[in-house]
């Protein structure tokens, strides 16, 4: 079971569970299917943005633009549908190819100048920042009747949740992730490449064409989040995400993924989203809190997952067995 | 069989390859013969490592041509050159620890359902696959979960499959026991009578004898020719490789009798690694630590080294008692020692060959008392010759060099600290033959002077010329010690195997 790869996974579903039966026990009112639907609604962009930010991370890279490019794509597209008479759809799809280019572009500096990921979405960051400002520096609304249409679709489930579509999408999303990840030749190369880009490319793997393909999912999902963060706010904002790259940095550690490449789970990372939904909850519910208690509730867990991971890696090794066990010849 | 009439598989003519600095290979040309087992030779560092990179296209050539069954191919990546046919597996880096046994088998090539990978047929033919190679291991576990040997093996495995034409070995069996390398020679035996070409690196010239059918030499990254076994001699080819001639010096050891007592174990040992021992080194003595894979020898070197930290017994040294409880402590007592595993536990790959061989005489003095530049210039430069390490420059990082020449600076590294008490565990792996006698005058020579060694070694051979006394071990036990005229290979071999016998 301690050899078992899935284990961090395991163990973060468990704390879901855990945090949960806690919340329960204290405000049974938390078992509803108002909190759940609304913990997906609230959490959907975030969401979105942390699955892609799982891909860059099990590579061992990092990408710190996603905030800024949730903004930007909520203000291109307010700014695109006050100005033009476009289709939301039609600007839906210039901003994915917007974004997506984006990080296929990041990606491939990333590669061939060889600079360090870090220092590359770091100025991504504050060109996508920069970029927003320049289109509008005040909020500007979304007034269009498609996304009045969007909004109103929900499924109503007993007990009165109303499961919207943004959170529908981020639940299609990380199903479309899990296959990517887990079960095509290009999730495989991810993981290869975060495990020791020598190797691998010493193993056949097609560094460039991985490292580009997985800064552009990293920038389409980010791209997509910030449609959905659009639907949800109904307008586009230059200063709104501020530092949701870390949000969704913390979502992809806590669920599991190690920071320094190489391992993790889509799965996990949305349970980390859950979890971290689960906690602002806990503290709306309680009311007397405030709500930097998130943070650091936050903060205490990224810690103890990050020990638990120290604690696997070193037990794995420690129960390593000598060669003669697994022979057979006699 | 071997079959020289007709038209080369592989044919490589004219390769050059310069690095800053260096001339890796000059002109160097390689013909594989359908069924061929080619030996690859040379010293390290001549470039038989760089020749293999250039073939595959991990490295681009500077020039020159490959012709693959006549036709002239250029692979452009290690991809290209899996799909043409080409199975390769390179001397340093291997697999990849953090994906399953199954996916590191299959990487590249996984068999696909319907787009997706088809993870229940992975793991069933990388079982299959495995248990050809006497492995009954599960593939859906980590790589990381088995040992050093064990993931040689899957490495091989990997390369085997992937070769329809070619399988190319660099230093396959530097990590592997008798009874692995009698079943790899196996495997390669079926493959040559499939008609495939195999190329085989090794600095142990009897299992080139024993497997290859001709041998090509470089030295100093140009060709010095190519030979059919049954026409040349060990000797003919030690001389092709080093260009002079090796006295083969089995001198026996002079009998000086071993010096004061240094350090005394008791009881010493730690629950499921090793089982207690007792050991009583002196100075001016060499310990040789025998056995089979896994049975213990690198256990025993890193509980006395502190690397990992005994739970039973006591230590004194000098007749005072102390604990060996880390790394530092010991080099502090001054102990050295120069590691089996020299990717994980060794090198600091990325910096330079002479960070990395004044690094434990620093850490000894503290960072807060930094050597000065003329006295770690003086120390390097009198490894890098004593040792005859090959490099371009000391400031280039240690990864560029060969593989032999890493292990050469990793040893002054240790000696750099002039320990009392030296531990070295496996200390002539993938060294070249002339090396390898030097490593050996070293040895003695270090002895003469008053120091103390333990050195762990999976060569029975050069166990024997050096050690005052061997220590023979079998599944974490210390079950017999060889003194005097008690040592040679026959009687660890009988110690080994007695045991087996009892067990
Ligand atoms: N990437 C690199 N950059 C600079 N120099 C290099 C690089 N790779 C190899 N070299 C140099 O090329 C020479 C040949 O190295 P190579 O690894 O081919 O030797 P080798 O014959 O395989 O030796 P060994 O038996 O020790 O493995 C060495 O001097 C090495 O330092
Ligand atoms: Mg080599």
């Amino acid at each position: 079971m301690i050899r078992s790869p899935r284990l961090p996974l395991y163990i973060t579903i468990a704390t879901f569970i855990l945090a949960f039966a806690i919340c329960v026990s204290q405000y049974p009112a938390m078992l509803s299917t108002r909190v759940v639907a609304n913990l997906l609604t609230d959490n959907a962009f975030l969401g979105i943005a942390a699955a892609g930010m799982t891909f860059v991370i099990i590579s061992g890279g990092i990408d710190l633009s996603v905030g800024s490019v949730i903004a930007f794509t909520g203000v291109f597209l307010a700014v695109v549908m006050r100005d033009f008479p476009v289709h939301p759809l039609v600007a839906f799809a210039m901003v994915l190819a917007i974004t997506i280019s984006f990080g296929a572009a990041m990606g491939a500096i990333i590669h061939y100048l060889e600079m360090p990921p870090f220092i590359v979405t770091l100025a991504g960051m504050f060109l996508m920042r920069g970029l927003a400002y320049v289109m509008s520096t005040d909020s500007v609304p979304v007034t269009h009747d498609f996304y009045n249409t969007l909004q109103g679709i929900y499924w109503k489930a007993p007990g009165g949740g109303r499961f919207r579509m943004i959170g529908g999408l981020m639940i299609l999303t990380y199903v479309v992730a899990m296959i990517v990840l887990h079960r095509t030749k290009f999730g495989q190369n991810v993981y290869a490449i975060g495990g020791s880009p020598v190797t691998a490319k010493l193993m056949g793997v097609p560094i460039a064409k991985t490292t580009i393909g997985i800064y552009a999912v990293s920038g389409g999902l980010a791209g997509l989040a910030g449609i959905v963060y659009s639907l949800y706010t109904s307008a586009g904002y230059s200063l709104a995400t501020v530092g949701v790259e870390l949000d969704a940095i913390a979502a992809v550690v806590i669920g599991g993924t190690l920071l320094s490449g190489g391992s993790g789970f889509v799965a996990g990372t949305f349970f980390g989203i859950l979890i971290m939904g689960l906690i602002q909850t806990y503290i709306v519910f309680d009311g007397s809190l405030s709500s930097w208690w998130t943070k650091i509730v936050i903060g205490g867990l990224l810690f103890a997952f990050i020990m638990l991971q120290k604690g696997l890696s070193w037990a794995t090794t420690m129960r390593r067995k000598p060669a003669a066990e697994f022979a057979t010849r006699s | 069989m071997m079959n020289t009439t007709s038209a080369p598989v592989l044919h490589a003519a004219g390769i050059s390859k310069f690095f800053p600095g260096s001339i890796a290979l000059d002109d160097v040309e390689l013909t594989l013969y359908s069924g061929e087992v080619h030996a690859l030779l040379g010293e390290n560092g001549a470039g038989k490592s760089t020749l293999i990179k250039c073939l595959t296209g991990a490295y681009r050539r500077d020039a020159g041509m490959i012709r693959l069954d006549g036709q002239e191919i250029d692979p452009r990546g290690p991809l290209d050159s899996q799909s043409l046919g080409i199975g390769t597996v390179y001397q340093e880096v291997n697999l990849l620890p953090n994906l399953t046994v199954a996916d590191n088998l299959f990487l590249g090539w996984q068999p696909t359902r319907h787009g997706l990978l088809d993870r229940k047929t992975m793991v069933r033919r990388a079982g299959e696959i495995l248990s050809g190679f006497g492995l009954e291991i599960d593939p859906s576990l980590l790589l990381s979960a088995y040992p050093i040997a064990i993931q040689q093996v899957v490495a091989i495995a990997r390369a085997v499959e992937q070769s329809g034409k070619v399988l190319i070995l660099d230093e396959p069996t530097a990590s592997l026991d008798r009874d692995e390398i009698d079943l790899l020679f196996s495997v390669v035996r079926q493959l040559t009578a499939r008609g495939i070409a195999v190329v085989f690196i090794t600095h142990f010239l009897d299992q080139v004898f024993e497997i290859a059918d001709r041998v090509t030499v470089l030295r100093n990254g140009r060709l010095v020719g190519t030979r059919q076994m049954d026409d040349v001699t060990q000797s003919d080819i030690v001389e092709m490789m080093l260009g002079r001639h090796l006295e083969t010096h089995l001198r026996r050891r002079d009998r000086s009798a071993p010096g004061k007592s240094l350090l005394k174990l008791k009881n010493f040992g730690k629950r499921g690694m090793i089982e207690p021992f007792d050991l009583d080194l002196h100075e001016g003595e060499v310990v040789g630590l025998a056995g089979l894979l896994g049975s213990g020898r690198t256990e025993t070197v890193k509980v006395i080294f502190g690397v990992t930290a005994a739970d039973q017994g006591n230590a004194e040294l000098r007749g005072k008692p102390v604990k060996m409880a880390n790394p530092r402590e010991s080099i502090a007592m001054r102990f050295g020692m120069c590691p089996e595993d020299r990717k994980t536990d060794g090198i600091v790959g990325d910096l330079s060959v002479r960070e990395n061989i004044i690094l434990s005489l620093q850490a000894r003095q503290g960072w807060h008392r930094p050597l000065t530049r003329t006295k770690i210039n003086e120390i390097v430069d009198h490894y890098v010759k004593a040792l005859d390490i090959r490099l371009a420059s000391p400031d280039m990082p240690i990864r560029l060099l060969s593989g032999g020449n890493q292990q050469k600076a990793l040893l002054a590294r240790a000696l750099a600290t002039e320990p009392e008490l030296l531990i070295l565990d496996e200390p002539t792996r993938g060294i070249d033959v002339g090396a390898h006698a030097e490593i050996i005058e070293l040895i003695e020579h270090l002895r003469a002077h008053g120091m103390a060694l333990v050195v762990a070694s999976s060569e029975m051979a050069e166990l024997v010329t050096y050690s005052n006394r061997i220590i023979v071990l079998r599944d974490r036990h210390h079950v017999r010690e060889l003194e005097g005229d008690a040592i040679n290979t026959g009687a660890i071999v009988r110690a080994i195997t007695q045991q087996e016998a009892l067990a």
